[in-house]
């Protein structure tokens, strides 16, 4: 037995005296989890639901949400509510696959300093939002939240929008020529300007199938161009809002997994 | 000077690294000038004069380096060690000073929050605090030891000439890059991956570089046997390689513009996150610095390694369980179950090769558990050890779902974090950095034994008041926010739950004070003893020790 062990262990010299031979072998052991865990995600139809509402973020949305990550919200606020009775009940319904589908990359965050904003639109008004996000403890005596006056300052710029939605259009979200050649008239419409706002729902409500689901107002309530903090407002305000859950039978087979 | 470029001074390294140099010039020149967005043209900036200082330092090196021949394979590289040693501690300050600002940030936010300077915000400051401790004090930490033990156990110079030197450099001018990006808001926002592009494929060619030093030099080794602390380094960078290109790939929207978009989105991109972040964590901070305690721990106390068999099991399965542990981190997201199941069976199982690794370091000090007593950096790099066992143990725990489910999103977290990045890396780090710091500069002894008592007992303080008060916040925080009323209604806001972690903060930001001050000790401890100087308690016991008298 001992000397079996031994001609076993004996064997490792070839890993410890060739170079080559120990580097793919490392590269062969590191890559098998992987490529398990991580393929099948790409192919099994059933990683992400079929439901009704999704649709891409309107180019003020984008807008928004750039923000959002420019000011690294996700490192204190998740997107992701686990189907927990805890969770369900102070945040709403837990959060699905298909409602980060367009976010490259997702932003679940992994750590809730503040509140989970997954289904934080339309639970609070703009003027609210707008009041907190330059003093948060102005309405929130306790909150430890940084204070984001200087977005209210901040003319919002839109000159990289449409190479945005062109880069996403091409790895796979559904924007199309005429809503990136738009973008710019419809993100001044949403945000209440004196621009075609039908040609912005209509481009929008279509791909999400049902109507409404593009708010449309002076998020910031300021008159003027818009501002970054009409863009984070407006961000906010349509998170965890596109799903129609009417339609959406969360028992059926398909949407087990 | 054009003489001197005779044909045999040219050094090809030189030339090489000097080329890529220059298309890194005309490249951030051409950058500078067409930058879409104001922090582009910034980073163009700062490529551009860091290129234009590399040439210029590499052509003076070139022309006026007396030294021949060059990069003389009969002695070590040790400049390298130096430089490297010189950058863990900087930027280890400077990491551990921004973790500082930002426990306070969330402790008193009246007092430091700054609502005219957007830029100090906590969202900015902490990929900079992470980054800066990981990437910068981790790196350059796994980059100097690995270089300095690549060269001991081969026997043989660093290859590659000046190629060691480009990654050094490059790796700051990285992590430069980096840092400057987060606080003029430039990231992907994938925790641990944030820089751009840009900054993503010069990781990618330093890091290929760095890669292929380390391969060069072993294969010019002058032992048969590849050392086992060789192993870890090498499953280290080249894993590492393989997550950052994967993870990170991405198309910028624009050539001239800092933002890209990643090509993964929503459950997929989750996934690769956390198959990169968890193992950031396995290769970068555990396969990496289990490199350093494989030759520190038996050099320092002179003995062998315990178990050359337990080290063989020990490396294959680590880096084949490790893997497959990133899932733990979406539990009861919306990743598929079977996915959430496969990580959290793996990171179970990963308990055991981890103490499989402690239990070979420890025990290595068999036969020399006095030194415990005797060294204090031997006491260092023992408690890193038991610190990694902890972590090692407590992170299988947090990844059973049910756990997950009440420390998933908490403090906890935080917690299991610094347990490990404080105890185990940090500690590690810091009885290496030791070690050389005494070795390269080829003194005796360290400057002062009790200072380096006093940085062990007042970070291992820290550490304590640290990891316990996070559990306390973290578990607190956990229980509250799924607590019921006798109604049957939420029991708290969640405005309740932050206000009542008030205390825990104030003790964390208490503990990192304490580590920070820590590492600010041995910094002067360092200095003095690259010095050479000898304290004055020593000095006048050398003076009073009786002259020797020559026989008579």
């Amino acid at each position: 037995m001992a000397t079996r062990q031994s001609k076993l262990f004996n064997k490792h010299k070839l890993f410890e005296r060739h170079t080559f031979v120990l580097l793919l072998g490392i590269l062969v052991v590191v890559a098998i989890g992987g490529l398990i865990e991580i393929v099948p995600l790409f192919y099994l139809k059933n990683t992400i639901e079929k439901v009704a509402g999704m649709r891409p973020y309107t180019p003020l949305e984008l807008a928004g949400q750039n923000i959002y990550i420019r000011e690294g919200c996700n490192t204190c606020h998740s997107q992701m509510i686990r189907p927990l009775r805890d969770e369900v009940e102070r945040y709403g319904h837990y959060s699905l696959a298909a409602e980060s589908m367009y976010d490259h990359p997702f932003q679940w965050g992994s750590k809730r300093t503040g509140p989970d904003l997954a289904r934080v639109g339309g639970k609070y008004s703009d003027d609210w939002h707008r009041d907190h996000l330059i003093d948060p403890r102005a309405l929130v005596p306790e909150s430890i939240m940084p204070p984001y006056a200087f977005l209210a300052g901040q003319a919002l710029d839109m000159s990289t929008i449409q190479d945005q939605m062109r880069t996403l259009k091409f790895e796979g979200v559904p924007y199309t020529t005429p809503m990136i050649d738009a973008a710019l008239d419809n993100a001044m419409a949403q945000a209440g300007g004196d621009y075609d706002v039908e040609a912005l729902r209509k481009s929008y409500d279509a791909i999400a199938g049902r109507e409404g689901t593009v708010p449309v107002r002076n998020f910031d309530g300021v008159d003027g161009a818009p501002t970054e903090l009409d863009a984070l407002i407006a961000y906010l305000q349509m998170l965890g809002t596109l799903v129609d859950f009417k339609t959406y039978e969360a028992d059926d087979l398909s949407n087990r997994r | 000077m054009a003489a001197a470029f005779s044909r045999e001074r040219i050094d090809v390294s030189t030339f090489a690294v000097g080329f890529l140099m220059l298309v890194v010039l005309i490249l951030s020149f051409s950058g500078a000038a067409n930058a879409a967005d104001p922090a582009f043209r910034a980073h163009a900036f700062l490529f551009l004069i860091a290129s234009a200082v590399g040439l210029a330092g590499l052509l003076g090196w070139h022309e006026l380096s007396e030294r021949q021949p060059r990069f003389d394979k009969t002695y070590y590289e040790e400049g390298i060690v130096k430089a490297g040693i010189v950058a863990t501690m900087f930027w280890g300050i400077a990491g551990f000073l921004v973790g500082l600002i930002i426990a306070l940030q969330l402790t008193f936010p009246n007092l430091f929050y700054f609502p005219e300077l957007g830029w100090t915000n906590f969202g900015r400051l902490r990929p900079l605090h992470t980054s800066a401790v990981i990437f910068a004090f981790g790196g350059n930490a796994l980059i100097a030891t690995s270089f300095y033990v690549v060269q001991r156990t081969c026997r043989t110079r660093l290859a590659g000439g000046m190629w060691p030197w480009f990654v050094f450099w490059g790796y700051q001018l990285f992590i430069v890059i980096a840092a400057t990006g987060y606080l003029m808001g430039v990231t992907q926002s994938k925790e641990y991956a944030e820089p751009e592009w840009y900054a993503d494929i010069w990781l990618t060619i330093v890091w290929v570089s760095y890669l292929a030093v380390f391969v060069a030099t072993i294969l010019r080794r002058k032992e048969p046997h590849i050392y086992v602390a060789n192993w870890f380094y090498l499953a280290f960078i080249v894993t590492i390689a393989l997550l950052h290109v994967v993870n990170s790939l991405s198309i910028p929207i624009s050539l001239a513009g800092s933002r890209s978009v990643s090509i993964f989105s929503g459950v997929q991109s989750a996934l690769i996150q956390w198959w990169y972040g968890h193992n950031a964590v396995g290769f970068f901070l555990t396969a990496g610095f289990l490199g350093i305690m494989y030759y520190f721990i038996p050099k320092r106390v002179e003995r062998p390694v315990w178990s050359y068999r337990l080290s063989i099991v020990h490396f294959w399965s680590l880096i084949f369980i490790y893997i497959w542990a990133g899932p733990h981190h979406l539990h009861y997201t919306a990743l598929p179950q079977w996915a959430q199941t496969l990580g959290m069976t793996f990171s179970i199982m990963l308990w055991m090769p981890s103490w499989g690794g402690m239990i070979n370091g420890l025990m290595t000090l068999s036969g020399a558990w006095d030194k415990l007593r005797t060294d204090p950096v031997v006491r260092m790099l023992v408690v890193s050890v038991a610190f990694y066992g902890m972590a090692t143990f407590e992170g299988p725990v947090m990844s059973v779902r049910e756990v997950n489910a009440l420390s998933h999103y908490t403090d906890w977290g935080i917690g299991h974090v610094h347990s490990g990045a404080l105890g185990w890396v940090g500690f590690v780090t810091f009885g290496a950095v030791y070690c050389m710091t005494q070795w390269v500069w080829k003194r005796d002894r360290l400057y002062s034994n009790t200072l380096v008592e006093w940085h062990f007992w007042i970070a291992t303080i820290g550490i304590v008041l640290y990891i316990t008060s996070m559990w306390v916040s973290g578990i607190m925080e956990g229980l509250m926010w799924r607590a019921y009323n006798q109604f049957g209604f939420l029991e708290y806001s969640f405005i309740e739950t932050v206000s009542a972690k008030h205390i825990s903060y104030i003790i964390r930001a208490l503990g990192g004070g304490l580590y920070l001050t820590g590492a600010l000790i041995m910094v002067y401890n360092l200095v003095r003893t690259a010095r050479g100087d000898v304290p004055a308690a020593e000095r006048r016991r050398l003076r009073a020790m009786p002259a020797i008298q020559p026989a008579e």
